[in-house]
């Protein structure tokens, strides 16, 4: 009986539209954790170190006890990263595991875990801005949006058509007394206003490398209205020290 | 009375009952001369490598403090009543004794002195200036904590993004290695210590000590369960002691001045130097060396050129890195710069990172962006921090513009507070504290944001959603607010 009711009601079951339970929309983390074969991105591009590079592995890898040479998975991520233009590769990945005698896995499990480690292609240069509350405060959102629509219109976590620019936003880069601030490749670049961005950016597509540090004119962390402390010549060796010191 | 009428004739002494107070002396911190401060080369504007660190006095009889032994050097740091500079303040001589248990000789493993660089609470640039500033007196601070600790090696845990800061320092090692002022026989002293740079990768959580020692270790890193404490599994399981650059950059200065020099600043248990670095709102952001406990006023008005508009301008203050409530104005006025006062005043002194915030300010954007910051850098291993820090950040981000319920306000903090003290690191906490203070000194501005939104867009469910969105041909259950009437905060006794 049940049977008969239920092929009685299933057509017009059917041909009402489904309500779904959840309406919202899948949201997907910041970056994708999991790897996909591509054609810039395969375990089959090989990947080795440069013989300098190689040396400099060994001398990394001696600072730690042998039996735990993990240790130097980090430092060489890193060494590996800069010599495939910015950005680690499975490839590299896999390379740093064979040299540390690792299971893949351990190192994909590190290469996922920390940012500084781009596991897509990024540009030329890379544009990191600072938009934590310290910077947010004196004007972060202004560079942001300066340094994305300079460079064409994009998008935090996009790259320029020619390759030579990525921009993300990235959280605090411990240079808050000197905010706002931005990150290129390895340089900090502070005390930011629109103009001096732009500037920055101009200098950055000719191929030339402006000063890093603050662009407002102070020389680092100081009151750029004159100093408040060590006015005076810094005290030598031995002075004011106990007797038995001095 | 009885007195007066028995010895009638004799002029009554100044006597002092049990009722009487006597005033204290009253003292003023702050003013801290050039000659007093630690580190001289703050602003980088001189040499930072090894000729002028000892021109400025690093290294200037090192042998001596490391020939002087352990146990003197821990007494020393007890007496100069340091305490940890990265945000517990836990006293740093104590800390360093834990070391030095009853028998240790016996344990063969190797010893290490770890020192947490990895600055990354938002507010916080004093260890940058220091290590690429004064690098040497961060080397130096190395042997001789390791000397007082008895470890073999230090490793320095930087954070990736200091890039220029990272080759200052390993140029600073280089030179000490060259100079024989650490290696095999350090300073001559037959002590063999070494030094190491470990360079991070960008991990906030790495800040948390058993983080950072995993992260060394090469892992994810995600905090250990305590105890084992790291004094006895450590790095590499041995004996391991964490401590901040700061902590460790002024202990050969105390060594060689006395610790009753450094104990003569600033308050009882709140004792000596300390770099402040004030971010936000003021007309001269900098970073400086003042004494413990100055007023937080004049340490603004003094160093900084004041707040942009004038104090009267002001809103509110976060005193010491994002992990700690915000201070209202009228606090603000009150406290001292240090653990003690602004523990009580219901925040902390943390890192010493003062974000100073004029009227100007969305304050509950500011705090909605905290919650973004540490739902981006929790780890992902506690469930309460993984889930709680997503779900502040979406509530913070809803009342931003007002879209919410009144008693979501509660809601939200009832979550704080299940997620504080309930994970294995104080991520968890520092991600509810941010919300509560908001919450305890600007709850009358969330409230009327949300009123606002309500009498634009009509009434808001739980969870955001507009009440006009809602079919009511459905049978939506009546548990998410639409119904309820608007409530306002319990009212104050």
């Amino acid at each position: 009986m049940f049977a008969a009711r239920l092929a009685r009601r299933l057509p017009s079951h059917l041909s009402r539209p489904t309500r779904q339970l959840s309406t919202s929309l899948p949201r997907r983390s910041d970056a994708l954790f999991v790897h996909r074969d591509t054609t810039y991105n395969n375990p089959k591009i090989p990947f080795e170190f440069t013989p300098e590079n190689l040396k400099r592995a060994q001398e990394i890898i001696s600072h730690y006890p042998p039996q735990y040479k993990k240790a130097a998975v980090i430092p060489l991520l890193d060494l590996g990263q800069r010599q495939n233009k910015g950005w680690t590769s499975i490839s590299v990945m896999n390379y740093v595991a064979k040299m540390l005698e690792l299971a893949p896995m351990r190192v994909y499990e590190v290469a996922t875990f920390y940012t500084m480690f781009n596991r897509e292609p990024i540009g030329e240069n890379f544009v990191q801005v600072c938009t934590t509350t310290p910077c947010m405060l004196r004007g972060s959102t202004e560079i942001l949006d300066t340094v994305c629509g300079h460079l064409g219109g994009l998008k935090a976590g996009e790259t320029t058509k020619d390759g030579k620019f990525t921009v993300i936003e990235v959280e605090c880069q411990g240079a808050c007394s000197n905010a706002p601030m931005m990150v290129v490749n390895d340089d900090f670049y502070e005390d930011l206003t629109s103009e001096t961005t732009k500037k920055i950016l101009d200098a950055f597509s000719k191929g030339e490398k402006p000063k890093p540090g603050p662009q407002s004119g102070r020389h680092t962390i100081e009151n750029s209205a004159g100093l408040t402390a060590l006015t005076s010549k810094p005290y030598g060796p031995g002075e004011h020290c106990q007797p038995e010191f001095s | 009375m009885l007195s007066l009428t028995l010895t009638p004739g004799i002029p009554r002494p100044a006597r002092r009952t049990f009722a009487t107070v006597q005033d204290p002396p009253v003292r003023r911190y702050g003013g801290l001369k050039d000659q007093d401060r630690i580190f001289t080369n703050v602003y980088s504007r001189h040499d930072h490598g090894i000729k002028g660190a000892m021109a400025r006095g690093d290294w200037h009889r090192t042998k001596d403090i490391l020939l002087k032994g352990d146990s003197w050097i821990i007494q020393t740091m007890k007496d100069s009543g340091l305490r940890g500079r990265g945000g517990a303040g836990f006293p740093s001589g104590l800390k360093w004794s834990f070391m030095n248990k009853p028998g240790w000789e016996n344990d063969k493993r190797p010893r290490y002195l770890v020192v947490n660089a990895d600055e990354g609470e938002p507010g916080t640039c004093k260890d940058r200036e220091i290590l690429r500033g004064d690098p040497h007196k961060l080397v130096e601070g190395c042997l001789v904590a390791g000397r007082a600790m008895n470890a073999t090696a230090a490793y320095i845990y930087i954070r990736g993004e200091f890039f220029q800061e990272a080759a200052h320092l390993q140029q600073a090692i280089t030179e000490a290695y060259k100079s024989g002022f650490i290696g095999p026989n350090a300073c001559g002293s037959g002590y063999a210590f070494d030094v190491y740079v470990h360079r991070g990768a960008g991990a906030y959580i790495c800040g948390e000590e058993t983080a950072l020692i995993e992260s060394i270790e090469g892992k994810q890193g995600k905090p250990r369960l305590k105890p084992p404490f790291p004094a006895d599994v450590g790095l590499f399981g041995c004996p391991t002691t964490v401590a901040n650059v700061e902590t460790v950059a002024v202990a050969p200065t105390i060594c060689r001045r006395g610790s009753s020099w450094f104990a003569g600043f600033g308050r009882e248990r709140n004792q000596g130097t300390k770099l402040f670095c004030i971010s936000g709102h003021v007309n001269n952001p900098c970073v400086v060396e003042e004494e413990m406990s100055i007023p937080l006023q004049e340490l603004i008005e003094k160093h900084c050129g004041g707040v942009v508009g004038g104090w009267d301008n002001l809103l509110g203050i976060i005193p010491g890195g994002s992990s700690v409530p915000v201070l209202p104005k009228p606090t603000c006025e009150q406290v001292l710069m240090d653990y003690d006062s602004l523990k009580d005043a219901q925040s902390g002194l943390g890192t010493g990172a003062v974000i100073v915030m004029d009227k100007s300010t969305d304050i509950v954007a500011a705090i909605a962006r905290f919650s973004q910051f540490y739902k981006h850098e929790s780890c992902g291993q506690c469930t309460p921090c993984r889930e709680g820090t997503t779900w502040m950040m979406n509530m913070m981000n809803r009342f931003v513009e007002g879209r919410g319920h009144q008693r979501e306000i509660d809601m939200l903090l009832e979550l704080t507070k299940q997620v504080e003290g309930r994970t294995i690191c104080a991520l968890g906490d520092a991600a509810a504290w941010p919300i509560q203070g908001l919450m305890r000194h600007f709850r009358p501005e969330v409230e009327k944001r949300i009123a606002d939104y309500r009498a634009r867009e009509g009434g808001v469910l739980f969870g955001g959603r507009l009440a006009r969105d809602v079919d009511p041909t459905l049978a939506i259950p009546d548990n998410l607010g639409g119904s309820l009437p608007e409530v306002g905060a319990p009212a104050q006794p």
